[in-house]
């Protein structure tokens, strides 16, 4: 009999829905409502408290049209003070469930644009973004060097060079085919003879003919090697192109790019201290209270933040006496011990922009080493860049001084004493 | 007329033994190790390892450098989840607290690097105490101590803090039950919250008694001022209102009643302005001897009735039999207010005698209504402690910052006794020796971590705060005696108590209310009084205000009876006596196993990792007690056995130092301790030997001793041996008379002559000889060091900052022994002597050698010159022509810079440096099981400066003029967008040195301290270290002008 019921129960309820649904469907035809307007208008006025699937400050709005009349609708969103005062038992009942949080009226907001929201916020759910296969060992800390060259282009390459190479063994073997199928075979035994009788000195006779030719040749070949040895010593740690995968798949290109979020919010200690800093997770928290989805791997790189810091997203709050899991990043730029750069000094001081060193940090998905963070790589930068010294006072004394000693405008940090060792070493 | 005097090093240079001339010649004392390569007799061929191992081993291990090259390691970068608002990796924050470890005092600004204190600097801004000597300094080290207690400990095993309320708070109340008292036995505390929080624990506990007292006694001193003024306290001195200073073995540049005269001293020793004059007499030759006008040798005995001559001669009126000290009295009499009387002799009759004179005078100096809390603590009480435990009337023995089985004279009297205490619980973290016989060990705060205040002198009140959390599971004492006190605190508010500064350091048990809580509340009500809020005065670590006792009425005391007294204090004197004291770099041995302090080089005998019987020559060569190098040019000493009363001390080391009373000995506490951490120890047996059990009565002077000689032979770690100068005493140290100074100031060759060469024009000014081409330094700043003799007292606080802030390593005693110490910054020792070239003649002996060991001839008392040498940073450095790796080079600054990512070790600059400043890294000192002190462990090395590199094997190294500290104050002008200041530029020994005679800054500057220095015209006392040699350094010397008439 119970079984009966609730199946009697469910039923009902799909029809109700589906009922529902089909009103909204003529209500959208009836006003003429257009969900990308509404898409617009939710962005701009609604989504700094309100997600369409989840809790923020308010409720969700997926759907609200079917438990909100749309007259009600209208008039909560236009005051939902007034409503409250009438004493309208649904719009008390919100107002206490969300702890009396008092939500900003939109007297702005006209009926149709207001059916535009509506129509926005019945728009069913899309299917989560599926998401790239690359990031999804996003917790080891080994290294993927960019080597520039793609697989396929590798393996085209090898292929041809391997087609070239039976190519010149063909045509070898028919060469030699033919001088030996010459007619001169006594003439070749007697030259055998000859041949194994002076084998000793053949070389040496050869060697002497083609001397200047051996001398270029090994000379050559020596200068190619040191080069190549040299290329492959100097490139021993320099490690430009270091992408590690990170143990969260942070991207760069959607907060530097495109949202534009200034470098110094995050890496704010770049301007007081020698390092950069990684942000503190509370800092992503200041955002990702409220963004607890991203365009590319929904809530699951998210999530590993609230992980850390222990936040709840269901209930909207910290876990009490939650024991903060650090986040493990794996350092890109790596100097040596011995080397003392700052930062600050560059970025406050010399006014450089951070691209300049890390490059387009911006358009970067995940982040690589762009620089070679050499040696030779800081003093030409010394040698070329000009010191920022207009508006700085401490500056004043010395550019006259530097002025007049070296006769220019233009002064370089290599002037001032920046390619002394003991400017970064000590 | 420039003084004559000639200087020399030590006694190895005087008696010129053999090696001493090859080793002037040398730039190493000890051949270098290649041994191990050779075939015994000397020869390379046919050694062991052959050619093609030699080729095997190249190959092999070429091949795994570039292997091991190429692929770098994945390095993670761990950010903290929720920052503090305060900090930014990498910027260094400073808190104002306090040090004190129940022994040294001191107000400092605790430098912190993303949370961890690595540097202890002074508090400039407080009036008092706010110069960190070397044992405060050092102390951060055993924040970071590996070996000591990490947790509460119920008879020796680890327990939790409930199991040990549950235990200590049991026993408590039974003790109480039993009508047996509880004792609470501390160093001298000096915390009026404490005081506060005492009165409760009594009430609680009625039968609780506390029991405070000084390794070192200063009984006499607290007796006497007790008895004259009707308080616990010492007297306040205040030497800057003093023209004459008679001293009477008052080391007061050292430990005397707690320190903090040097800067008040140092003011008065300029000879630009009024300059005082200062007498010393004493046994064992001290600091303050050392920088004393005039010092006289006395024996111990002698003491007392010095002062009652005194006495005598200002305040009875009499006749001053003694020639030796009528000086000293004619001075005291001149000056009458402006005259200064001090004694360290811990007697009250001595000291009543002291007190009377100077109000004869009446001294403006000494100042008994301004009195001094610190370490004002009579001996009495411990004296009843250890009779009570005897006879069982004490159930609860509570100890904090004591040691009475180590520093306890009747040591063994205590320990037998101890055996009748219920209970004992000891509040230190360190394992030593009275720590370790504990029942429960609730192991209290280091002082980084705790929170605290302090009341050192009238008036002057000083705040604790920790500077970072609890790096073990202890909690602070005063914690401790809440949760035994059932968590309540009369008149403390627990809703008001929660505030946000106290969640920094979690209580460990679950009581609401911590001391802190208490602190705020009496700070406010009682101290600041509305005056000052509680975070100002937290900010600025410390409060004065106008305390008074009130009108000072001396009570009379019989006077007549104290002189007699005094005068058979010491009436059976003996042939030899002993006088105790404590080093400035160990004190009474609380810090023994700090590798610091015992790195540290007494300024006197510059041994470092000992202590020794010091010893005058005379007195040595009458009981065939030697002194000698060893083949490797290290000092080697007898050892005797001493004997006091009975007691004996086996194998005491024998160091012969000048200036030593002939007829006295001198024996240094703090050594021989034998439960305490890994750096008070060699090879396992303890460094020194333990002077207290020689302390019979407390009295520092023992005149029944007996010297046998003993077997065996001791092997010194002297760090001033090895760099002799050559003879070239007179460029080195200069000094005049404030006679011939004051007569003369305009005319500078009078006393401080420029050093001319003689060329083929003639003789020529240093300054016009030169090969080189002059520096430029028309471009920004340029660094110059200001060294001022007459300032410097030797105290060594340099040299500790140096350490801290240059990460500048620890080799342990063998490796000082073979001259590889590792100073960046020494302070050389200098003694005077009369001898001239016509005295020489006269006594036929100018000719050659035998001129030299005149001329080094020791005087019985000497004149001592201290002389702080670290790199000059010569413009024309010897040493940046001889590298051939251009790893050391000059800046546009003036500095010289060492590279030592770019040394490959060839030592060609420390063999052409004239000064002898470099360093040589001849082992990996850190992470390294053969160098076991603090950088061979993850905690200690947290005290490392993440801005300076640790050096490698293989590297040469030396003072940067602090380099990292110069840069980052220009990266701060530069970043405020303004020109550098004066202010913002100092090195570490500069920021240091209490009393001012290292002087940093910008020559080019006109408003700096240092351009007014530079100037030769304006500063007459300036000359360079060895000018002769052309280097043009950028470190000066402002000459020693000592107050004498001819």
């Amino acid at each position: 009999m119970r079984e009966i019921y609730t199946a009697y129960c469910s039923r009902f309820a799909f029809v109700l829905l589906t009922f529902a649904m089909l009103s909204v469907q003529v209500l959208h035809a009836q006003g003429g409502a257009d969900p990308a307007a509404g898409k617009k208008l939710f962005t701009a006025n609604c989504a700094s408290c309100h997600k369409l699937d989840r809790k923020l400050i308010g409720p969700p709005l997926r759907s609200i049209a079917q438990q909100r009349s749309r007259e009600w609708l209208h008039k909560w969103i236009h005051n939902n003070a007034a409503l409250r005062d009438s004493g309208d038992r649904d719009a008390l009942a919100i107002f206490e469930e969300y702890n009396g949080q008092i939500m900003t009226a939109f007297p702005q907001l006209s009926d149709q644009q207001i059916d535009d929201i509506i129509a926005y916020t019945s728009q069913p759910a899309a299917q989560p973004a599926a998401v790239g296969a690359a990031n999804a060992t996003a917790t080891s800390g080994t290294s993927v060097p960019n080597t520039g060259i793609s697989a396929t282009a590798f393996n085209l390459i090898l292929l041809t060079i391997t087609a070239l190479l039976l190519l010149i063994v063909i045509l070898l073997t028919k060469v030699l085919k033919m001088v030996y199928g010459m007619k001169y075979e006594g003439r070749l035994r007697e030259l055998e003879k000859q041949k194994a009788a002076r084998k000793r000195l053949d070389f040496v006779e050869f060697f002497e003919k083609y001397t200047p030719g051996f001398v270029f040749f090994g000379l050559l070949f020596f200068v190619v090697a040191m080069y190549g040895a040299w290329v492959y010593l100097i490139a021993i740690d320099v490690n430009t192109g270091y992408e590690p995968i990170q143990p969260i798949a942070f991207s760069h290109e959607i907060h530097a790019g495109e949202n534009k979020i200034d470098c110094q919010y995050c890496h704010s200690s770049a301007k007081h201290s020698k390092t950069a800093g990684i942000p503190s997770a509370n800092v992503c928290m200041n955002c990702h209270r409220y963004i607890a989805e991203g365009p590319k791997t929904g809530t699951r790189e998210i999530a590993k933040i609230y992980k850390a810091v222990g936040w709840d997203p269901e209930e909207q709050a910290y876990i009490p006496n939650y024991k903060p899991k650090p986040i493990k990043w794996v350092k890109i730029h790596n100097l040596p011990d011995f080397v003392y750069f700052s930062h600050a000094q560059h970025v406050v001081v010399g006014q450089i922009a951070c691209q300049t060193c890390h490059g387009p940090v911006e358009t970067m998905d995940t982040v690589y080493q762009y620089s070679k963070l050499t040696m030779g790589w800081c003093i030409d930068c010394h040698r070329a860049t000009a010191v920022q010294m207009k508006g700085n006072p401490y500056y004043e004394k010395i550019h006259e001084q530097l002025a007049a000693k070296y006769g220019v405008k233009k002064v370089t940090e290599a002037m001032m004493g920046g390619l002394e060792c003991g400017r970064c070493h000590y | 007329m420039a003084s004559a005097k000639k200087y020399w090093k030590g006694f190895g240079d005087l008696t010129s033994e053999p090696d001493s001339e090859a080793i002037k010649t040398r730039e190493f004392p000890t051949a270098i190790p290649i041994d191990p390569f050779l075939n015994g007799d000397g020869k390379a061929y046919g050694a062991q390892a052959s050619r093609r191992d030699f080729l095997k081993w190249t190959g092999f291990s070429t091949a795994a450098a570039a292997l091991a090259a190429c692929e770098g390691p994945v390095v993670n970068a761990i950010p903290y989840v929720v920052k503090p608002d305060e900090l930014n990796p990498g910027v260094a924050d400073y808190y104002a607290s306090t040090v004190y470890d129940g022994h040294d005092f001191s107000s400092v600004l605790v430098k912190t690097r993303e949370g961890r204190p690595i540097k202890l600097q002074p508090n400039t801004s407080s009036g008092h105490y706010a110069y960190p000597n070397t044992r405060v300094q050092a102390s951060l080290l055993s924040l970071y101590d590996i070996d000591g207690l990490k947790e509460p400990l119920i008879a020796g095993r680890a327990a939790t803090w409930a199991q040990v309320d549950k235990r200590v708070r049991r026993d408590l109340d039974a003790a109480t039950a039993a009508g047996q008292k509880i004792v609470l036995l501390t160093a001298p505390v000096i915390s009026p919250t404490f005081s506060l929080l005492w009165k409760q624990f009594k009430q609680k506990y009625p039968s609780a008694e506390w029991v405070a007292y000084n390794p070192v006694s200063n009984n006499g001193a607290v007796a006497a001022y007790q008895a004259v003024y009707g308080h616990t306290a010492l007297p306040g001195y205040d030497f800057t209102k003093a023209d004459v200073v008679v001293s009477v073995a008052a080391d007061f540049l050292g430990d005397w009643f707690g320190g903090d005269h040097s800067r008040d001293y140092a003011l008065r020793r300029n000879p630009n302005q009024a300059m005082s004059r200062h007498f010393q007499l004493e046994s064992n030759l001290s600091l303050t001897g050392a920088n004393a006008d005039y010092r006289i040798p006395i024996k111990p005995s002698e003491q007392a009735q010095a002062v009652a001559q005194i006495y005598r001669a200002i305040v009875l009126g009499q006749q001053t039999r003694d020639p030796r000290i009528r000086a000293a009295i004619e001075a005291l009499k001149k000056a009458g207010p402006a005259g200064l009387l001090v004694s360290g002799t811990n007697d009250g009759d001595v000291q009543l005698l002291v007190d009377a004179v100077n109000r004869k005078l009446p001294s403006r100096a000494y100042r008994p209504e301004a009195p001094v809390y610190l370490k004002a603590v009579t001996d009495d009480p411990v004296k009843g402690l250890i009779s009570d435990m005897k006879d069982g009337r004490v159930g609860v023995l509570l100890s904090h910052r004591v040691n009475p089985v180590y520093n306890d004279p009747d040591s063994s009297a205590f320990v037998a006794a101890l055996k009748n205490v219920k209970t004992f619980v000891s509040f230190d973290r360190k394992r030593d020796e009275t720590a370790s016989l504990a029942h429960v060990n609730a192991i209290s705060h280091h002082p980084m971590e705790r929170w605290g205040d302090a009341n050192p002198k009238i008036g002057f009140y000083t705040l604790q705060q920790p500077t970072i959390r609890p790096l073990f599971q202890s909690r602070q004492m005063e914690d401790s005696l809440i949760a035994w006190m059932g968590g309540v605190l009369e008149g403390v508010d627990a809703a008001l108590a929660n505030d946000s500064m106290a969640t920094y350091i979690p209580p460990v048990t679950e009581c609401k209310l911590t001391f802190h809580d208490l602190l705020k509340k009496n700070w406010t009500e009682n101290i600041l009084k509305g005056d000052s809020t509680w975070f100002s005065a937290l900010r600025a670590g410390y409060y004065e205000r106008a305390d008074a006792l009130g009108p000072v009425s001396p009570t009379d005391v019989d006077l007549s009876s104290a002189l007699t007294r005094a005068e058979n204090r010491y009436a059976k004197t003996g042939k030899i006596e002993l006088q105790l004291y404590s080093k400035i770099g160990m004190g009474a041995g609380a810090q023994a196993d700090n590798p610091w302090l015992q790195e540290f080089p007494d300024p006197l005998t510059r041994a470092t990792w000992d202590n020794y019987l010091t010893i005058s020559k005379k007195q040595a060569d009458e009981l065939g007690l030697k002194n000698w190098r060893d083949s490797k040019g290290a000092r080697n000493g007898d050892r005797v056995n001493l004997s006091v009363k009975g007691r004996t001390v086996k194998n005491v080391p024998v160091l012969i130092t000048a200036g030593q009373a002939y007829g006295s000995v001198g024996l240094a506490f703090g050594y021989g301790r034998e439960k305490v951490g890994k750096a008070a120890f060699i090879d396992g047996k303890p460094i020194g030997v333990n002077a207290f059990q020689l302390y019979v009565d407390r009295d520092a002077i023992q005149t029944e001793v007996q010297i046998e000689k003993a077997d065996g032979v001791h092997g010194f770690a002297l760090t001033q041996l090895y760099d002799t100068m050559m003879g070239r005493g007179e460029s080195i140290v200069k000094e005049t008379t404030a006679q011939i100074y004051n007569r003369g100031k305009s005319d500078k060759s009078r006393y401080n002559p420029s050093e001319k060469l003689l060329t083929i024009d003639g003789k020529q000014p240093v300054s016009k000889v030169d090969m080189w081409a002059a520096r430029d330094r028309s471009l920004g700043p340029w660094f110059n060091l200001s060294i001022d003799l007459n300032a410097c007292t030797g105290c060594g606080a340099c040299v500790i900052a140096c350490h801290a802030e240059n990460n500048v390593p620890v080799v342990g005693r063998d490796e000082v022994r073979r001259f590889r110490d590792m100073h960046w910054l020494r302070i050389d020792r200098y003694y005077a002597t009369d001898m001239s070239y016509e005295r020489a003649e006269s006594e036929g002996r100018s000719e050659g050698r035998a001129f030299f060991r005149a001329l080094e001839q020791p005087e019985e008392n000497p004149e001592v010159v201290f002389q702080p040498v670290m790199c000059q940073h010569c413009n024309h450095a010897p040493c940046e022509t001889v590298c051939p790796v251009a790893a050391t080079s000059h800046g546009i600054q003036g500095q010289n810079q060492m590279i030592y990512n770019r040394c490959v070790g060839t030592r060609y600059c420390a063999n052409n440096c004239p000064y002898k400043v470099r360093r040589f890294n001849w082992f990996q000192y850190a992470e390294n099981d053969a160098f076991d002190f603090h950088m061979n462990d993850d905690l200690g090395r947290m005290v490392l400066n993440p801005d300076v590199v640790v050096r490698s094997r293989g590297v040469m190294e030396k003072c940067s003029l602090c380099i990292q500290m110069t840069q980052a104050a220009i990266l701060k002008a530069k970043r405020e967008k303004r020109p550098l200041r004066d202010a913002d530029l100092s090195t570490a020994c500069a920021t240091a040195c209490a009393t001012g005679a290292l002087v940093f800054g910008d020559i080019n500057d006109e408003n700096s301290e240092v351009h007014q220095l530079h100037d030769a015209e304006k500063n007459k006392r300036k000359y360079y270290l060895l000018e002769a040699v052309g280097t043009q350094p950028n470190v000066f010397y402002n000459l020693k002008v000592r107050n004498k008439t001819e």
